[in-house]
């Protein structure tokens, strides 16, 4: 076995890992391991140009496939630059390793330039994290911050690496399996608890299912779908869940939450079984707590981490293993017994859902000579024939997007659910583009959003990523903007957006095709163009969109979910 | 309600610093903390006492679990078990005083395990709630220093916490 140093151990185990693109910025503490990289081909590196989207990069990858995201970054302002990034991943548990350079050992502690307590810091919001203190320790900590990272419920490790260990040497041995006698995650679900939640579903008069972002990450979707079309139940798909249940078939209710539907939310709070898969009962799902247990109901709790369960809502029956296994264990279960619910009482219940949907909460009015922001979502979805990977930024166009876009398949709808980090739309939609070269890939922004993240422009050019940039640009911090009119007096403190840039003349700049769009007739021609004539290179669509236009329904913060605002002119 | 919560860990840096920063960052509260390595060198015992509903002892326990570093959790509190902290007393011993503490350090089966000719330090092993009786035992203005180790505990009979 021929000698290593550390920092091409660290590289041929990303090549052992089959990792295909690593995202990163290089500096003083991660030098050896940039000249490594430089030596070898398998691996490529994608120079963003910030480290915040670099980890956003790595992390649009691993949505957009089952894959761990993998970002290099510098110690010090290469570390702190990166933590938005694994706070958002740690949020949505998503996998990735992120490799930070760090200070030379017998540095650490000096305050010597560029370090940082990279491992402290980054501890509240990973999922583990390591400081290699050996060089021949490199190789296992990299083999677990793998396994740890994509298995059980997934999540962010960062690996912190002094500048000392990636020059020193050892032979490399790379372990093919990693024991941690510490963590076990359960795989399997209890076999009782699957049968009495069978049996609750079946006897049920007012069932629900309501999934969330965890039958995404374990690949669900497909064990989802024919157990719920078996079932013939209303199911409900959280934001972090959609496309895990086809969003075009008639048992889909729309999303549930603060901007779900009046179906999705009245069914989650008057059914009188709810099956939850892979949702934590989140603040923006159900509300207030207290008011959701206020209707008694029996919860059946599938999840992989038993401390999502009785969180935030007791659960009468919990399910602890992975997603895809317990869903085809009760699809087994269900085949044996030749069981099926009542059909009489279940058509009771759709007789209820189909008055509610009936309200038709989604619809708004087009005003006339101006672009409505959810008539541009509904047009991209036309003319991406619903095929489309889009990512979004955190605001008013996150919602629209989510409930105007039908998404009927897994991992092609990529936010931040869980910790709302604006600036993620362009770096996931790189990371996507990146994985998923054959397909389009949309990041529907804001001109707020947009600007977080904006020097990755740079970026998209230099890798030639022909994303479409769908800005809806209504000229203020949107989502802000609809709770200070609805809740401070239409005070707009701090939401305007004065001194815009010309988004055409920067994406221009940068290279790219700009394009603005100033009337709803010219809304569909533009985007064929972008999807169409341009379809290799980065478009950038300026939409100007109507000011006022809000969110609806909306649960406020606080409220219960039956508590909804309506469209004004509904 | 007071429990009695009892880790076994990795022994290794950083251990600990996530099961404390857990209990800030989830907003529990630790009482005393208490943590050594066991007769196996890699692994680390630890005893916290906190108080909370069941439900939130019940996510403090899911939380430590799901910490990578974290082996075992066990809320001895939920069972038959012993619970003993070591205390330390700095007193000012003069006078009659001198005789006084010393009964009383004898009634409590304590020791004085350091004299001079104005102080004894005084060593008791007991419950939380005998030592803080100790201490109220003692007339406040002779007490000059006080330090406990906090809570360690460990089930009755065959009830085991290892690996």
């Amino acid at each position: 076995m021929t000698m290593m140093t550390g920092a091409e151990i660290v590289i041929r185990c990303l090549q052992e890992e089959k990792v295909e693109y690593v995202f990163g910025y290089p500096g003083g503490a991660v030098l050896h391991m940039y000249d490594a990289l430089f030596k070898q081909d398998q691996v490529k590196h994608i120079l963003v140009r910030h480290e915040q989207a670099a980890v956003h990069a790595a992390d649009g990858l691993a949505r957009s496939t089952h894959k761990v995201g993998v970002a290099l970054v510098t110690s010090g302002p290469g570390a702190t630059n990166a933590v938005t990034g694994i706070a958002t991943a740690y949020m949505d548990s998503i996998p990735l390793v992120v490799i930070a350079g760090q200070v030379p050992t017998e540095y650490i502690g000096q305050d010597a330039f560029q370090e940082c307590d990279t491992v402290g810091i980054t501890r509240p919001c990973v999922k583990h994290n390591f400081l290699v203190k050996d060089v021949h320790d490199l190789a296992v900590t990299i083999k677990k911050a793998f396994f740890i990272a994509n298995s059980g419920r997934p999540g962010p490790v960062v690996i912190d690496i002094p500048k000392d260990i990636t020059a020193a040497k050892c032979k490399f041995e790379y372990p093919e399996t990693i024991q941690l006698r510490s963590y076990n995650p359960v795989v399997k679900g209890h076999l009782g608890q699957i049968k009495k939640a069978l049996h609750l579903l079946l006897e049920a008069k007012r069932p629900m299912v309501y999934s969330g972002g965890g039958v995404i990450l374990s690949n669900g979707a497909e064990q989802l779908t024919k157990l719920v079309r078996r079932l013939g139940f209303p199911i409900t798909n959280t934001l972090m869940g959609l496309g895990a249940y086809p969003a075009s078939d008639p048992q889909f209710l729309g999303m549930p939450g603060m901007h779900g539907t009046v179906e999705a939310n009245l069914a989650m709070q008057n059914c009188d079984v709810l099956l939850a898969i892979g949702a934590r009962f989140d603040d923006r799902v159900i509300g207030n707590p207290a008011n959701f247990s206020s209707i008694p109901r029996k919860i059946i709790h599938i999840d992989i981490d038993p401390s999502s369960i009785s969180k935030r809502v007791k659960v009468d029956v919990p399910i602890v293993g992975n997603v895809p296994d317990v869903l085809d264990e009760m699809s087994k279960l269900l085949d044996a017994g030749n069981a099926t619910p009542d059909g009489e009482v279940l058509a009771g219940w759709w007789k209820q859902i189909d008055e509610w949907r009936a309200k038709q909460c989604m619809k708004y009015r087009m005003k006339k000579g101006v672009i409505m922001p959810q008539y541009v979502i509904e047009k991209l979805y036309e003319v991406t024939k619903g095929q489309a990977i889009v990512t979004s930024d955190v605001g008013q166009h996150q919602m629209w997007a989510a409930q105007y876009y039908k998404f009927d398949q897994p991992r092609r709808w990529l936010n931040s659910g869980g910790l709302g980090t604006m600036g993620v739309g362009l770096p996931y939609a790189m990371g996507a583009a990146l994985a998923n070269p054959e397909m389009q890939v949309a990041c529907v922004t804001g001109e707020g959003s947009i600007q977080m993240c904006i020097q990755e422009l740079s970026t998209a050019k230099q890798f030639r990523l022909p994303i479409k940039i769908i800005n809806l640009n209504n000229r203020y911090l949107g989502m802000v903007r609809q709770w200070q009119e609805m809740f401070y007096g239409s005070r707009y403190s701090e939401s305007y957006m004065d001194s815009l840039p010309d988004f055409v003349k920067l994406a221009e700049a940068y290279g790219h095709v700009g394009i603005r769009v100033e009337r709803p007739e010219d809304v569909e021609g533009a985007l064929k163009k972008a999807f169409i004539d341009h379809k290799d290179d980065l478009v950038f669509i300026d939409f100007i969109t109507d000011q006022k236009a809000n969110v609806f329904p909306m649960v406020a913060a606080g409220k219960g979910l039956a508590d909804m605002l309506l469209t004004e002119d509904l | 309600m007071r429990h009695i919560i009892s880790i076994l860990l990795e022994n290794e840096a950083g251990a600990l610093s996530r099961v404390a920063g857990l209990f800030s960052a989830r907003g529990y509260n630790i009482e005393t903390l208490t943590v050594a390595p066991t007769e196996d060198v890699s692994l680390s015992r630890l005893t916290i006492v906190t108080s909370g509903t069941d439900a939130v002892v019940e996510q403090i326990t899911k939380q430590l679990n799901k910490l990578i570093d974290v082996i075992k959790v066990v809320d001895l509190s939920e069972a038959a078990h012993i619970e003993r902290e070591l205390m330390l007393l700095k007193v000012r011993a003069t006078g009659k005083d001198r005789e006084e503490l010393k009964r009383l350090t004898d009634i409590f089966r304590g020791h004085i395990i350091d004299v001079t000719e104005s102080t004894y330090v005084i060593e008791l092993t007991a419950s939380g709630a005998k030592l803080d009786s100790f201490i109220q035992a003692i007339d406040a203005g002779l007490i000059l220093e006080t330090v406990r180790t906090g809570v360690c505990g460990i089930g009755r009979g065959e009830r085991i916490l290892k690996v």
